[in-house]
């Protein structure tokens, strides 16, 4: 027996056809032809039984290599029909990736909690706790304890809201400012105080530039040793942390507010250019806050000893601060809902501010 | 308070410019809020005189004019009905840039006439908005004089914002003392030296106040002059008031005005010819009325101070004159009354009638007991020096406020409060120059406040006048630093506010801030309207109420961006809503909507409308988020009646305690909005939220994950109609753990409820799968068997539903 001529034969009719087997149906049955149980290669290893041991040994490495060969040459048109397969089967799959995904609803976070997530974190990394009053304030928290005078024209119905008188001739108010929240914190805890409160004020106004309901974030430190330098510090610290601004011009001008002493408003640099107002050095200042060291007799009314105990407070307008940092013209807008402008000032949930990773993007 | 830089010169020697004068001011507390220099704006506008006039050859109505400045004769063609030859006019040379209209003067023909000027009207100058017709000009002006300085609007006028402790700058007078003490020039104000009596005036004044009252007016001094002459002021007082915006009324009336404005000190002359017999100062009576200078009739109450003759009130104490005694161009005796008037009282007067005055301005701010005397003197040294006659000797009655008390001033107390060091020796310095005594020294003195500042109380307020004066800008900044390691700076609530917000923006849903005011229907419907939360003073009707619940401007919100086109609405707030007036009733509520197509209709999805299974989720996600177990709470259907009564749900903790607030809402609500759609709602109450278990560690839970496979089975029940799926799926979800295998259900998933064809009326079948979480062994088929037998065996005993076969 010729092993070389038998293997030759069978390699010869059928590498051609495995490497051009058009399919892979085809493939396989040309693979179950040849190297199937009863296929040639398989036939071919039968007869070795008749053989002697060294003529077996010597025809069985030609038919093993025949056998490895023909696997190799099915596997190698395997892949490639696999492929062309695979390709054909994707081209018929293409869809067009320019139609639109599904929609996904965007929220947003209102620019005055955005703020206010600002300001506390600023305020948060000077050691200061949040603290919070009610919207329904005594005449006392709200005015009296502050050092305003009965007779004080903010008091009168033009500026404030009241609720009906009860039945003791005692009236309940709208807080006007979030200050009576520091008579709270005074009345009710022990010094040393670091706080902010923020939160909603209301005053009888509704015109341009003035809304029935702001929001206002107030500021106490008092302590045995704080004074004037330490309010400056802080407020400066504070504006140009908030508006990223790191040689923001500040400007404290002495005012009068009846429960600081002495008082002061702060101003910030601006320029105006073609009717946009842009914070930073420049020609112009723009008021944004107001301040002062904690009056003697507001200390006395929380029943703190002028003479142990001094500090500062102060006052942010939220609504105010917000519009200049973002660019808000008008304020009414605030409190509109209207989803355009949620959408075009608001901001995104993940947008949470932190000392750590700016304060805005 | 406007004064002109000319006129603050008359009390100080200044050196500085415009601008350094008004940055020291606000500097010092004297807010600089404009300054109007109007020099540069009329330099080309003249004096000119309109020499000849005649008709234009081609017009009615207009003129042509030939008018002197001086050094020529120029044409003009003018059209102004008061036009006409003999009188003085504000004369524009061609190429004067026209303030009022910002354009320059250009040869222009009119009708065939070429004019070589223009006389201007005051809206031309941009100094009003008269147009009727041309600015005549006192006949005494030299033509070819510059418009601007013949009448004073040379000079810069100056507005400051006088807060309201610092009355005393109300006076041109207070204003150059305060920069004077701050170093920027000298006070040379003028001294006022008494102007000797020649006679006993013939008009009494008496005080006629019940016990108790007498505080109303304390103090007044009165003068008669006889024979004065009325007439326009001369020209420097008349440019002084003008420069400020006061138009120049007659001598009488100006000096006082003039006195008002320089020393803050608001006197009224009578007409002494007019008034009936002697003169009462006293409390209004009821019903009793004047007819005021402003032309309006005020009705008068009890509480008012008023002047009096025998006949009535002849003016309104500290706030405006009468009519029937008012000076006129005939008046040649004169009644000049200089008082203190209680600021209280005053500024209640005022405002109840709301008259603003000059004189109220500054009685309402309380007035300098000492300008009572001077001003007196002043007034009538200048009305006598201006229209003659002879004043009587001062009438006084009542008595001047006694001596202040003194304040212990340390001044070490501008470092330790003020934060600068500043040594005893400039602080008196300071203090000297602001007109406050200095007794003593060294460590402590005693300050004695000026007469003029009310406002000083106490130390602290003496450390600002030094601050001030030395200024703001001078104090160090000192950094806060925190004195602790970092803490939250947000207590519980707090936080939970914060971040109920971000999960709701995060779903999706767009925040709002509306007002906390609803109308009193609004509130009515939404549970509220309690007279006690009323407010007494709205701002209209529309904002009447604190509301009882966040949904109604959440509501208007959906029907205003509805009307403009918006779908797919997703609406929150956080903030309070009011139960009633107390603290505790405040709640810090989460409010959402979410109204029609929650998807729009779209290529791969089919579109749906919002329904209370996305509001559900929207409360679930909340509390789930703030670590509150489900299970704790219960599900109830007993909603308010603003919702859908079949569609709607609360979430509560024990019977009492509601957690949130969830459905449709009810669509006769919807359509008082004006909303046709159906919008579902939500109130997830923030500050009901019982507060998580303390915990000892922030360590998480030890993980039991485990390789076996999850099982997963599905079951379909029958069970009642009126069978609350959530009771079912509890039934299931009670035996999780229970097993001896003690296999957790990882998943209790409801996928189908059908009722309808196939299934018996009053029947609904519920199908839901379970994943069965074995814990220690791949189940076996009798484990799976057993498990399943006992949830078909809980079903039916809890619900008296049957598997269906």
């Amino acid at each position: 027996m010729d092993a070389k001529l038998l293997s030759d034969q069978i390699r010869d009719e059928y590498v051609g056809m495995i490497a051009e087997a058009p399919s892979l149906t085809e493939l396989d049955s040309l693979r179950v032809t040849v190297l199937g149980k009863k296929g040639r290669v398989s036939q071919l290893l039968a007869k070795l039984r008749d053989l002697s041991p060294e003529e077996r040994q010597a025809a069985g490495g030609v038919f093993n290599k025949l056998k490895e060969e023909l696997n190799q040459a099915i596997e190698a048109r395997f892949s490639t029909l696999d492929a062309e397969q695979l390709a054909a089967k994707l081209s018929g799959e293409s869809i067009d990736i320019t139609a639109t995904v599904r929609p996904e609803g965007l929220g947003t976070i209102h620019p005055v909690t955005q703020v206010l997530d600002e300001v506390t974190e600023i305020f948060a990394g000077m050691g200061f706790a949040v603290a919070e009053g009610p919207d329904i304030e005594t005449e006392y928290n709200n005015f009296t304890a502050l050092n305003i005078p009965a007779d004080h024209p903010a008091r009168q119905m033009h500026d404030t809201f009241y609720l009906p008188e009860r039945e003791d001739g005692s009236r309940l108010l709208l807080r006007t400012h979030t200050s009576p929240a520091q008579v709270r914190t005074m009345s009710q805890a022990s010094p040393p105080h670091r706080i902010i409160v923020p939160g909603r004020t209301y005053r009888h106004d509704y015109d341009l530039t003035h809304t029935p309901m702001f929001h206002q974030v107030e500021g106490l430190v008092v302590d045995k040793d704080i004074h004037m330098g330490h309010l400056k510090g802080c407020l400066i610290d504070f504006a140009r942390t908030f508006f990223e601004i790191d040689n923001l011009p500040l400007r404290f001008r002495p005012s009068y507010f009846p429960f600081t002493e002495p008082s002061a408003e702060v101003d910030i640099g601006c320029s105006v250019e073609g009717g946009v107002r842009t914070i930073g050095e420049g020609a112009d200042w723009m008021e944004i806050l107001g301040c002062g060291m904690v009056n003697p007799r507001v200390l006395s009314n929380c029943g703190l000893d002028p003479h142990e105990w001094q500090g500062f407070a102060f006052g942010v307008g939220i609504d105010r601060i917000a519009m200049l940092k973002y660019g808000i013209r008008d304020l009414r807008g605030f409190f509109d809902s209207d989803l355009q402008w949620l959408r075009n000032y608001g901001f995104s949930a993940l947008d949470l501010p932190t000392l750590g990773q700016g304060l805005s993007r | 308070m406007k004064f002109s830089l000319g006129w603050l010169r008359e009390h100080v020697e200044i050196d500085g410019d415009l601008l350094e004068i008004t940055d020291r001011l606000t500097m010092i507390g004297l807010e600089v809020e404009g300054v109007t220099d109007l020099k540069e704006a009329l330099r080309d506008f003249v004096v000119g005189h309109v020499v000849s006039t005649q008709s234009h050859p081609n017009a009615d109505r207009l003129r042509l004019c030939d008018v002197d400045i001086g050094s020529g004769m120029y044409q003009v063609v003018c059209g102004a009905p008061n036009v006409r030859s003999g009188i003085k006019a504000v004369f524009a040379p061609i190429g004067a840039r026209i303030p009022g209209g910002d354009f320059v003067l250009q040869p222009r023909e009119i009708r065939g006439v070429t004019g070589q000027g223009m006389l201007c009207s005051e809206k031309e100058l941009g100094l009003g908005d008269d147009h009727s017709g041309i600015i005549e000009l006192d006949t005494e002006l030299k033509p070819g004089d510059s418009y601007a300085a013949a009448v004073g609007l040379d000079d810069p006028v100056i507005e400051i914002a006088i807060t309201p402790n610092r009355g005393d700058c109300l006076g041109v007078e207070g204003v150059a003392r305060d920069l004077a003490a701050s170093g920027l020039g000298k006070i040379v104000t003028p001294k006022i030296a008494p102007v000797p009596g020649k006679f006993e005036s013939s008009i009494g004044v008496a005080f006629d106040f019940a016990p108790g009252f007498a505080d109303a007016c304390p103090y007044l001094v009165g003068r008669l002059i006889k024979g004065i002459k009325n007439g326009p002021s001369p020209m420097w007082l008349q440019r002084r008031l003008r420069a400020i915006g006061l138009r120049p009324i007659s001598m009488l009336v100006d000096v006082t005005n003039f006195v008002t404005f320089d020393r803050c000190r608001p006197l009224h002359a009578f007409d002494v010819d007019k008034v009936q017999g002697d003169i009462h100062v006293r409390l209004a009576r009821s019903g009793e009325t004047i007819e005021a200078l402003n032309d309006q009739t005020y009705e008068l109450t009890e509480d008012m101070t008023v002047i009096c003759d025998d006949l009535g009130p002849i003016a309104i104490a500290g706030i405006i004159g009468g009519i029937r005694t008012s000076c006129t161009e005939d008046t040649s005796n004169v009644f000049l009354e200089s008082a203190l008037f209680n600021a209280t009282r005053t500024a209640a007067t005022g405002r109840r009638l709301a008259i603003e005055s000059d004189a109220r301005y500054r009685f309402e701010r309380g007035i300098d007991p000492e300008s009572v005397n001077s001003g007196s003197e002043m007034a009538t040294k200048l009305l006598i020096e201006l229209g003659g006659g002879e004043p009587s000797t001062t009438i006084t009655v009542g008595t001047k406020p006694g001596k202040e008390e003194e304040i212990s001033f340390r001044p070490q107390r501008v470092a330790d409060l003020g934060g600068l060091v500043v040594s005893a020796a400039e602080c008196r310095g300071i203090l000297e120059k602001l007109g406050f005594l200095c007794e003593g020294g060294g460590e402590l003195f005693q300050v004695l406040r000026p007469t003029w500042r009310h406002d000083i109380d106490g130390e602290a307020d003496l450390v600002e006048e030094i601050l001030r004066i030395k200024g703001y800008q001078s104090i160090p900044p000192i950094s806060i630093d925190r004195d602790s390691l970092p803490r939250p700076a947000l207590s519980l609530v707090q936080r939970r506010i914060r971040s109920a917000g971000r999960v709701l923006a995060a779903r999706g849903l767009n925040e709002c801030v509306t007002w906390s005011f609803v109308s009193q229907i609004q509130a009515e419907k939404f549970g509220g309207g309690d007279a006690g939360l009323k407010l007494s003073n709205p701002i209209t009707e529309d904002l009447g109420n604190l509301r009882p619940s966040l949904l109604p401007n959440l509501l208007t919100a959906v029907s205003r961006n509805t009307a403009k086109g918006h779908a797919n609405l997703g609406l929150f707030e956080i903030g309070p809503r009011f139960l009633g007036d107390q603290e505790e009733d405040q709640q810090i509520v989460a409010g959402l909507v979410r109204s029609a197509e929650i998807s729009g209709r779209h290529w791969l999805a089919q579109s749906r409308n919002a329904d209370v299974f996305d509001i559900k989720a929207d409360c679930f996600a909340l509390l789930e988020y703030f670590g509150f177990s489900m299970e704790r709470a219960s599900l109830s259907t007993d909603t308010p009646i603003w919702y859908h009564p079949g569609r709607s749900g609360q979430i509560k903790l024990g019977p009492k305690t509601v957690l949130a607030t969830f459905g449709e809402v009810h669509p006769g609500i919807l359509s008082e909005f004006g909303i046709e759609e159906r919008v579902v709602g939500a109130e997830v109450i923030l500050t009901n939220l019982p507060p998580p278990k303390p915990r000892k560690s922030r360590a998480r839970p030890v993980l039991s994950s485990t390789d076996l496979p999850v099982v997963e089975r599905d079951f379909a029940f029958l069970v009642g109609a009126e069978v609350p799926v959530g009771d079912l799926l509890q039934a299931v979800r009670s035996l999780s753990g229970k097993d001896s295998t003690r296999s957790i259900f990882s998943g209790v998933n409801l996928f189908d409820v059908y009722s309808g064809k196939g299934i018996e009326t009053g029947s609904k079948s519920v199908a839901l799968g379970v994943s069965i979480s074995p814990k220690e062994e791949t189940l076996t088929e009798k484990d799976i068997r057993r498990i399943s037998d006992s949830i078909i065996e809980k079903v039916e005993k809890i619900t008296g539903g049957k598997l269906r076969k």
